[in-house]
């Protein structure tokens, strides 16, 4: 028997409060009837005796006390999956809008997941050949792995996925297994239909699902978006076993939809009105990536987010990179420059690529290549604000060298075209190239037999 | 008795009971027709408030709350070491077994494996009296860890039976002991423990042997104590998780025990990967023969992390009990508190500083008290060393959880950003971490490596003290103008810091270095700092000494002499004399 409950006892933000309802469980999915018809998803998340408290996907705009028809639908919120959602476009919440019509579910699955048994992970180490130098040679990225791009409102963060997942795709050896799961979380139109635009361009978008909350999308529906989109991408990659590269933006947007939740909610806020679960709950979306055991697939994501006023110890970015395996930091002085992309490399890191590369995987001085760069750039930095007071005249000449060596690596490593594509056999000869415009006693990361081999000084 | 206890309210991981009657505080309850964990944290007349450690997707209102009648407790026994737990010691393998790859609610697994056969020796017969933390009866737990069953601390009586040497189960009986009551009690090959409570020893012991991690800039500059606290604070990025691994591997603990405390599920299955391929080069057996590991990822139930540190050091105290040495590392610290912040949240306490709860303060003092080294009641000696990652907030070290870590750790080994960056690993800043346990252990320094170690150590920091002064300068004007004899402090402070602090855990010798190759290193590098003093002293030039080499040798010095070829660093030393006595003719 289906119980309608009729109208609400209070309204507040995206949450209403109802009274009197039995039977209901915790994070269960209600269907709102409002009496012009029209019907509103709403999600329990709080239980107290016979009151309920429910988050209302689409906001609470023209509910009022009175006009609403409640029905428990008795199950939490679940996906609908199917092979033939490859290609779909699905709204914030998993509906599809691109008219195709209902997708026929071969199984549902609850959008929360459930967590990886951490025995049952494969540690991964393939690497993705993204063709871009700073990303191959300094921050590899690895399959199965989560790494994000910290960026600004204003910089180049989107042309840099478009680009990783263009060149990606080409280099894999089983190309036909890639797909990709493009989640917007409150970004414009434009920028949705970019990577739309983009992806028909080179070739993908008939392996691409997107879901697209844009930014007049309902708030709440935002908080969704991404575990509708990991809940695709887990499917695809566990039970389909496809190679599955998850973009996530903004995930500021996400995360500040979360905490306009939480204070309609009444919460106790956290750093900034933050939740204090905001940890937690981000950990919930980025530790959805990864490779199991007797699966063939993989979820890797690229969350991208803005940081608020370029600072990086704000929550979001912050928490972020306590999750997320390294981070793609970029820099908005770089940009200024006119470099592309504009990768900070100094605070950028990929915490996998250690076992992902050198023999056998990508050349076997890759890591004391990458240590050097990383260090002697370093080095550059403090020639650099040295310079700032006494005068780059007034060097030593050794810091000179440091600096024309910045120059080069800024120029010839880290900018690269937007269609260029790097072997990483380019990239590394090239790392070595610049690196011996030092003096050899310079690079003391690397180890002599390597030195003898490659530095050319 | 009837249960009437249900579910009245829900939110997020907190449920609460109406007018429940004959719960404790910190009972563990099982919640639900799952039968979820959870454990009683608020009892008041009208309602009793739970934490469930699993997710609480689906409970409804009228669902039954069962109580086990005890708190919270973890089973020890035999079968612990090797394994891998979550936070409230449920076997992740037999998870894996029952639910699959994703771990699904209630699972309902037993700790400890029940029907494996141990080869038990009885250590007692029939008339002894034992008393509680005393040993009954062993069995190898793993080739190189032999397993000491004792009587659970609250009991004490007179063996009234024992069961023959032989092959039994977790469960089974091998002695019975009558107490002073007489009432009899069946030994078997495991006891309970509530985790939130401290097991007790004999007497407490100060720190006066060191922790040997092979790793220079701890053993020389910071050493930690057998039973000594450490808290490793560092931002993203700055290699906490790699500091804690190299700790793991490498330092002389008996029994390692690393927790995982809402770490990344991808560096766990590292950590078990590397593990089980490393071999242990005291014992020639792998390093998971040694090894325990509790996995409590970020994504898995906050209340669950928040209890898996407890339930980590009472696996630790029960392996210090049994007489070994135990090396804890909590990675991270700082996501148990945000844990508990969480929980406070839900149960909407008055804040404190950034929302921690007031508590915070006593309860990582409670934490790190647990540490120490102590004459244990089986006989002999134990420890537990405690080492906790921290990661602040913004990279922030005035946040109250390092700040309050601060106060109960006594070694701190502040992780750096900008050495992280030119990739200086370990990136422990020498200016800004410490270690208190100086006075305890130069005795056993003295002892065993000389005189001289502890000399070294106090030039070695002190040129890099110097060093940072002058760096001050050298960012205003630059290098050059420096006068030679502070040209030359800096020049050695730099193979100090190239060549000594940082070490490459990737390199095969330098992984782990012995404390008589850091001690040859550093006197040989002040050696070569006293002989180029005597050049400037007679003002020959620096840059004399500096084309000759010997300092970018010395540098690789650490790559170049293997381990345990002490003879090489003479020839060092000679190299040195030569060219220096060249130099001044």
């Amino acid at each position: 028997m289906i119980i309608n409950y009729v109208g609400v006892k209070e309204i507040n933000g995206s949450l209403i409060v109802m009274d009197g309802v039995k039977g209901v469980s915790n994070e269960e999915i209600v269907d709102i009837r409002l009496d012009n018809g029209t019907t509103r998803q709403g999600r329990v998340v709080q239980i107290e005796g016979e009151r309920i408290v429910v988050q209302v996907f689409e906001g609470t705009k023209r509910i009022s006390l009175k006009n609403t028809k409640t029905v428990l639908t008795g199950h939490p919120m679940e996906m609908p999956l199917a092979p033939e959602i490859i290609g779909r476009v699905l709204d914030g919440a998993g509906r599809p809008i691109d008219g195709l019509g209902d997708i026929f579910p071969v199984k549902r699955a609850n959008i929360n997941g459930t967590p990886i048994n951490p025995v049952s992970r494969v540690y991964p180490k393939n690497y993705i050949n993204t063709g871009i130098s700073t990303i191959d040679i300094l921050m590899t990225l690895i399959r199965g792995q989560k790494l994000p791009i910290f960026s600004g409102t204003g910089m180049r963060h989107n042309d840099l996925a478009v680009q990783i997942v263009r060149q990606a795709k080409i280099s894999g050896a089983d190309s036909s297994n890639f797909g990709v799961v493009f989640a917007a979380m409150g970004v414009q139109k434009d920028v949705a239909e970019y990577f739309r635009k983009s992806f028909e361009e080179s070739g993908v978008l008939s392996r691409v699902v997107m879901l697209l909350n844009l930014s007049n999308d309902p708030i709440i529906e935002r908080t969704l978006t991404p575990r509708c989109a990991l809940t695709i991408a887990e499917y695809l990659a566990f039970e389909l076993d496809m190679h599955i590269l998850v973009i996530m933006t903004d995930m500021t947007s996400y995360a500040e939809a979360l905490r306009e939740f939480s204070s309609s909610k009444g919460e106790i806020p956290g750093r900034k009105g933050y939740p204090g679960y905001l940890y937690s709950d981000l950990a919930s979306l980025y530790e959805r990536a990864g490779m199991i055991k007797g699966h063939s697939g993989s979820v890797t994501q690229i969350p991208i987010l803005t940081m608020p006023n370029d600072d990086i110890t704000h929550p979001i970015p912050d928490l972020t990179g306590y999750i997320t395996e390294g981070q793609i930091v970029l820099d908005r002085s770089l940009q200024g420059q006119g470099l592309y992309p504009p990768v900070s490399v100094l605070p950028s890191l990929s915490r996998l690529m250690k076992d992902g590369i050198g023999k056998g995987y990508t050349r076997g001085d890759h890591q004391s290549l990458a240590n050097q760069l990383f260090a002697s750039y370093a080095k550059v930095i403090d020639a650099r604000s040295l310079a700032s007071v006494i005068g780059e005249e007034e060097l030593s000449p050794v810091d000179k060298k440091y600096i024309e060596f910045g120059r080069l690596f800024e120029s010839r490593f880290v900018n690269q075209g937007f269609n260029e594509n790097r072997s990483i056999e380019q990239s590394l000869d090239l790392g070595w190239e610049l690196l011996s415009t030092l003096p050899r006693g310079e690079l003391d990361r690397v180890d002599d037999a390597i030195l003898d081999k490659y530095y050319k000084g | 008795m009837e249960n009437n206890n249900v579910i009245y309210g829900i939110n997020g991981p907190v449920v609460t009971v109406k007018q429940a009657d004959c719960f404790e505080m910190m009972e563990m309850v099982h919640v639900g027709h799952q039968n979820l964990v959870g454990e009683v944290i608020a009892i008041t007349d009208d309602f009793t408030t739970i934490q469930v450690y699993e997710e609480t997707t689906g409970l409804k209102p009228g669902d039954p709350v069962t109580g086990t009648g005890a708190p919270m407790n973890v089973l020890l026994g035999p079968g612990i070491i090797d394994n891998i737990f979550d936070g409230i010691e449920r076997p992740l393998k037999a998870i894996e077994e029952q639910s699959g790859s994703f771990i699904n609610r209630g699972a309902a697994v037993s700790s400890l494996d029940e029907n494996k056969l141990w080869n038990v020796t009885i250590k007692v017969k029939v008339g002894d009296r034992l008393e509680g933390g005393q040993i009954y009866a062993t069995l190898p737990e793993t080739p190189i860890i032999e397993h000491r069953l004792m009587v659970h601390p609250e009991l004490s009586g007179v063996v009234t039976k024992v069961m023959p040497d032989g092959e039994y189960k977790l469960f089974d009986t091998v002695a019975v002991l009558k107490d002073d009551n007489g009432i009899e009690h069946n030994l078997t090959l495991c006891q309970k423990w509530p985790i939130r409570t401290s097991r007790p020893v004999k007497e407490r012991l100060a720190p006066s042997v060191p922790l040997i991690t092979g790793q220079r800039v701890i053993d020389t500059l910071f050493p930690i104590a057998k039973g000594g606290t450490a808290a490793i604070p560092g931002g993203f990025g700055t290699g906490k998780t790699m500091t804690q691994h190299q700790l793991a591997k490498w330092c002389d603990a008996d029994i390692i025990i690393y927790v995982g405390c809402g770490e990344r599920g991808n560096e766990m299955s590292q950590v078990l990967e590397e593990f089980s391929e490393l071999i242990d080069p005291k014992s020639q057996r792998p390093m998971t023969d040694r090894t325990v590991l509790i996995a409590n990822t970020s994504n898995m139930p906050v209340a669950a992390r928040e209890a898996s540190i407890y339930t980590g050091i009472t696996l630790g105290e029960y392996y210090r009990d049994m007489g070994y040495h135990v090396a804890m590392m909590a990675d991270s610290t700082s996501r148990w508190a945000e844990a508990l912040r969480e929980i406070s949240g839900r149960l909407e306490e008055m804040p404190a500083e950034e929302g921690f709860p007031a508590y915070l303060p006593s309860r990582l003092a409670e934490f790190y008290e647990r540490g120490g080294r102590a004459d244990v009641l089986s006989g002999g000696e134990g420890s537990v060393t405690l080492i906790g990652a921290v990661s602040p907030q913004g990279s922030d070290f005035s946040e109250p959880v390092t700040q309050n870590t601060k106060r109960f750790t006594r070694c701190f080994w502040a992780l750096d950003k900008s050495l992280a960056y030119s990739r200086h690993y370990p990136a422990i800043n020498w200016m800004e971490s410490y270690s208190e346990y100086f006075n305890d252990l130069d005795p056993w320094f003295k002892d065993n490596l000389g005189e001289d170690f502890v000399k070294y150590r106090s030039e070695i920091s002190a040129l890099l003290q110097e060093e940072s002064s002058l760096m001050e300068i050298v960012k205003l004007i630059g290098s050059d103008v420096l006068p030679d004899d502070q040209k030359l402090v800096i020049e050695t402070a730099r193979v100090i810091r190239v060549g000594f602090l940082q070490q490459n855990a990737f390199h095969a010798d330098d992984t782990f270095v012995p404390l008589e190759k850091q001690k040859l290193m550093m006197k040989t590098i002040l050696h070569l700092h006293k002989r180029t003093k005597e050049i400037v002293a007679n003002e020959i030039p620096l840059s004399k000494v500096i084309k000759l080499g010997l300092f970018d040798k010395l540098t690789k010095m650490k790559y170049d002499i293997p381990n345990g070829k002490p003879e090489i660093f003479d020839d060092y030393i000679k190299e040195i004399d030569e060219n220096i006595d060249s130099l001044l003719k």
